[in-house]
């Protein structure tokens, strides 16, 4: 617990005082927001069109699930790396955003297809005996209803890209990650830990809030239907000849 | 290619090395899981407490934990224990949830008939629940899988030689084609053991090969999301 | 429990779980644990360690190379990473062996010191280090951190030296993060010369990143060590430091006490012939060339008579 309270000390404590230089945590906290937030809406843009198209028409699915886990394998610093390499720094938040998107949009289009393939075929047929076009139902009845797992899968891919986005400032650009990387290379554990700690409460507090978003995002009827069952009682004991049934 | 060919062992032992640091960590999650899943599915007041650790636990950044982890213990950080240790917890993190989630989708009517039958609440487990929530568990632990062998790379910031050892090298002299190799290498290793888990599966649960049933795809989203 | 038809399955996989348990448990033992700690006979065993750096890891093999010729049996534990790592290592007899750097070493033990040259740095070093660790004869060849500017720049506003840079605006420092909070880094620019700087941290510890950042401007100065080919390659101006604000760096051995005097009589001899010059032309070999650490190290020993 020593641990964590020196770091707490730590973040809170203006390390870089003097002179002009322009080093806060608050810094680091708007960039390593603004390169989640960035490539977290690349992966939209780019994973959810392509997953709803999967589950509307059921093809792709295979070649889909393959290509996810092939991204999934991709090793981050690797990628960073050699794109960094081929870009340049100057231009490394290219390179950064586009490692990041690689890695949410698995998560992304998992969530889109599973989605809409939840959705129980008869209500599909329901909509189309009631005249609706294609699009009708993919806009009326597939997106509503499949959104509790598109945002499942979009809050997924934040927690992945936060956690990652620590990379980022191993090639010039900002975030939590130069406190961790700068901790490990000076041996400053506090500055280590408040690093890691700060990544952690960002990731918590993003994910409070796409707990929230799915909440009211949500029909209503639709989330009830969602409901998992948790049995709050053990199961009754085994019924055997002869012996009684308490 | 002059790289590359001059250091085929090198590229070699590093894989082998990193074959070594993957494999224990997903072993230990799948084990160590299931019964903290199954807590997790069981009662409600631990599912929420398992959870939420849970989720916390996957929240830190790897870099971070295999500095910090044994420092607060004590124990020296480049040893590969270490990576293997951490990686575990990032393991059991993904796979206490999808655990507790293909435990959930196991029908109920299904469980209720197994009581009925005759079966004990340790038979039934193995025997019924067990089974039927195998193949979700197997999507979870191949996600599990693809995401430790891509982690093992982070173990080259701290001393412990992986792949991840080509990345830095690669990085501080300028040649490319030893970061693109270790890259390639760390996605051969990990499809290679997907597919072998794939294969595997289908061995163990043969009836998931004829029945491609209406398996709550809820839930093996939950899986492949993780 | 099981029927007959699904034990043959489930065993079989078990198998197949325990053997790879089994093929990763059974390789997987500590690496470095040599066990050679205290062996003091010429054709025992030396565990000679590098750096998480190529340079470190050319020097680490030629005296990996200079020892096995003396009749050494050595384990090389290459690629270690930061010092925090593998000094413990060296303190417990893990590791034997390592090259480092005299200023860079000292301000790790002391962090306050105020020596700047080589000889005052060597001297406090040697004092400085654990009661198990020491010093050989440090090296001629320096290869210390340094900030370096573009020709262009330094031509443009007339800058010689670091003092040159006081007044002048929007300067970016590039380096890795640790040169925030080092002594010689952002707080020792605007102490000991009055530089304001901004900074941007960059991983690569002076390499094809940081050097590609100066060139197109991301950054202004870029810390690069004095050794590495890309200073001339990239015609960039190193600037002068006349107010030591670094520490001199020499390449010294770190050696466990044991074992000081036996290695001493291979290694030192080595140290004395390995210039600045030199160690930039073997970065040079490893960096344009893609040498490997082996080849070069035998090339240079070979070049220079140590090997028969």
């Amino acid at each position: 617990m020593n641990l964590f309270w020196d770091a707490i000390v730590w973040i809170f404590t203006p390390v870089w005082p003097r002179g002009t230089i322009v080093n806060t945590v608050v810094q680091r906290l708007g960039e390593h927001i603004l390169y989640t937030v960035i490539s977290l809406v690349v992966a939209i843009v780019i994973a959810v069109p392509i997953g709803y198209y999967i589950g509307h028409s059921g093809r792709g699915r295979q070649i889909a699930i393959g290509l996810s886990g092939a991204a999934r394998a991709l090793p981050s610093l690797g990628l960073l790396t050699i794109l960094a390499l081929a870009i340049g720094v100057g231009r490394a938040e290219i390179a950064a955003v586009f490692v990041f998107v690689l890695l949410g949009v698995p998560s992304i289009l998992a969530g889109a297809y599973a989605g809409l393939e939840a959705i129980d075929r008869r209500t599909i047929d329901a909509a189309r005996a009631v005249g609706m076009s294609e699009w009708q139902i993919l806009t009326k009845v597939e997106i509503p209803l499949g959104l509790p797992l598109l945002l499942g899968g979009i809050r997924n891919a934040a927690l992945q890209i936060v956690a990652t986005a620590t990379l980022a400032s191993y090639v010039g650009l900002g975030g939590f990650g130069i406190y961790i990387f700068g901790g490990i290379q000076s041996h400053d554990i506090p500055q280590l830990v408040g690093g890691a700690l700060l990544v952690a409460v960002l990731a918590l507090v993003l994910d409070g809030l796409f707990a929230l978003l799915q909440k009211f995002a949500v029909p209503h009827g639709v989330a009830v239907a969602m409901a998992k069952s948790v049995r709050t009682r053990p199961s009754r004991p085994t019924a055997v000849v002869g012996t009684p049934i308490s | 290619m002059n790289w590359l060919f001059n250091n085929l062992d090198l590229v070699l032992r590093l894989s082998l090395e990193h074959l070594q640091l993957s494999i224990p960590p997903i072993l230990i999650g799948f084990v160590v899981a299931l019964p903290l899943g199954w807590l997790a599915h069981r009662f409600r007041v631990t599912r929420g407490i398992l959870l939420t650790v849970v989720g916390l636990l996957y929240t830190i950044p790897s870099l971070a934990l295999l500095v910090a982890l044994p420092t607060a213990i004590g124990l020296p950080i480049i040893v590969p224990t270490n990576v293997i240790t951490c990686l575990s917890i990032y393991a059991v993190a993904l796979m206490v949830r999808t655990t507790a989630d293909a435990l959930d989708a196991v029908d109920p009517d299904v469980i209720q008939s197994a009581t009925a039958v005759g079966y004990s609440a340790w038979g039934r487990f193995w025997r019924v629940e067990f089974p039927l929530a195998g193949p979700v568990m197997l999507a979870g632990l191949r996600v599990v899988t693809v995401s430790t062998v891509s982690l093992v790379t982070v173990g080259s910031l701290v001393g412990v030689p992986s792949l991840g050892n080509l990345f830095i090298d690669g990085l501080q002299r300028n040649i490319p084609l030893e970061i693109a190799t270790g890259i390639v290498m760390v996605v051969v290793i990990a499809l290679a053991l997907d597919a072998l888990l794939v294969l595997l599966g289908r061995f163990i649960m043969p009836w998931t090969r004829v029945v491609k049933a209406s398996r709550n795809r809820a839930v093996e989203f939950e899986a492949a999301t993780a | 429990m099981f029927t007959a038809r699904n034990k043959g399955r489930f065993a079989l996989g078990a198998v197949v779980v325990g053997a790879a348990l089994a093929l990763s448990g059974c390789t997987s033992g500590d690496p470095l644990d040599s066990g050679s700690g205290s062996s003091s006979t010429p054709g025992g065993t030396i565990v000679v360690g590098s750096q998480a750096y190529y340079s470190n890891e050319i020097i680490a093999e030629i005296y990996s190379q200079a020892l096995e010729n003396a009749g050494f049996t050595v384990d090389r534990k290459f690629q270690i990473g930061q010092r925090d790592a593998y000094l413990p290592e060296l303190e417990n007899g893990t590791v034997d062996l390592i090259p480092e750097y005299t200023g860079n070493l000292l301000q790790f033990y002391s962090p306050d010191t105020k020596a700047t040259t080589s000889d005052d740095v060597y001297a406090e070093l040697q004092k400085a280090l654990p009661a198990n660790l020491t010093v050989l004869d440090q090296s001629p060849a320096t290869d210390q951190d340094s900030y370096n500017v573009t020709q262009e720049f330094a031509d443009k506003n007339n800058v010689k030296s670091i003092a040159d840079l006081a007044g002048l605006p929007n300067l970016v420092l590039g380096g890795n993060a640790e040169l925030q909070t080092r002594p010689y880094g952002v707080q020792g620019l605007k102490d000991t010369y009055n530089v304001d700087v901004t900074f941007t941290a960059i991983g690569d510890s002076g390499g094809p990143l940081t050097v590609a950042a100066i060139k197109d401007g991301t950054i202004t100065i870029g810390n690069i060590y004095s050794a590495d080919p890309n200073i001339a390659a990239n015609k960039l101006v190193t600037l002068l430091d006349p107010k030591g604000l670094f520490l001199a760096s020499n390449v010294v051995p770190l050696v466990n006490k044991d074992l000081a005097s036996e290695i001493g009589k291979v290694i030192n001899p080595i140290d004395a012939k390995l210039s600045a010059k030199e160690l930039s032309a073997l970065n040079a070999l490893s960096v344009n060339d893609q040498q490997s650490s082996d080849a070069i190290a035998k090339k240079w020993l070979t070049d220079n008579g140590f090997l028969k």
